[in-house]
């Protein structure tokens, strides 16, 4: 494997560039529904965002930040969120997932709740995807040991 | 669609696409994969599907590249066929 070495210019350059990289993954699953992206390619870009800390830092370094504890309970929240939303649907007497029925429990129209619904979708499968692609990366890189790998 | 843009990134794609099954280095094929993938989010974006272009770019240049590197890292560099 790669040895380990500390280089101040990518660290601190990963270390300015990251909380924009994480706005914009934030903004695409804001604006999944009105506009090109959603919760799949804004979890991917969140994920490439640790990745990128992975690999400027190291992965105990990563693991400090984020445990793996941590990433699988967000792996099973933002099945949680999904399933949930779709749940509380069949509960209101529509079909699953069927937004609109949304309007008895929030206070907005039909039409405002399936906007709503469509959103709360798109932030559970964003959270999903990005514990899933971290936890894909660090399997992958350190081929299940979780001790070194690209640095 | 402007047909000579599109010939154009065609030839590219097709190029990358040859280039990168018949390299022997395994690392350089994960490199030219992901530019395979982005010249694909050009054309993609350039008929006019800005959702499947966006995809291409964040898993296809991004993500899937940094995995095949990943996989290339655990393995050997060179092929033996």
């Amino acid at each position: 494997m790669i040895a380990h070495f500390e280089d101040v210019i990518i660290q601190t350059v990963c270390r300015i560039l990251l909380p924009f990289i994480q706005l914009y993954g934030l903004y695409v699953i804001a604006h999944g529904h009105h506009s090109p992206g959603g919760g799949f390619q804004g979890g991917v870009i969140l994920g490439a965002s640790f990745i990128l800390f992975c690999v400027a830092y190291d992965i105990k370094e990563a693991k400090r930040r984020m445990s793996e504890k941590l990433d699988t309970m967000f792996c099973s929240l933002g099945l949680i969120i999904y399933s949930g939303i779709g749940i509380i649907c069949l509960v209101l007497g529509g079909n699953y997932l069927n937004y609109s029925r949304l309007h008895h429990i929030l206070p907005v129209n039909p039409i405002d709740a399936r906007s709503m619904g469509i959103l709360g979708i798109e932030i559970g499968v964003g959270i999903t995807v990005m514990a899933v692609m971290i936890s894909l990366f660090l399997n992958l890189v350190s081929s299940g040991e979780h001790e070194e790998g690209l640095q | 669609m402007i047909w000579q843009l599109d010939l154009i990134l065609l030839v590219f794609v097709i190029v990358c696409a040859v280039a990168s099954i018949t390299v022997k280095d395994l690392l350089s094929s994960a490199i030219i994969f992901g530019a395979y993938s982005f010249f694909m989010c050009l054309l993609w974006a350039e008929m006019g599907s800005v959702d499947v272009a966006f995809t291409e770019a964040s898993v296809g240049a991004g993500i899937s590249t940094v995995f095949f590197i990943a996989a290339v890292f655990q393995t050997t560099r060179r092929t033996k066929d």
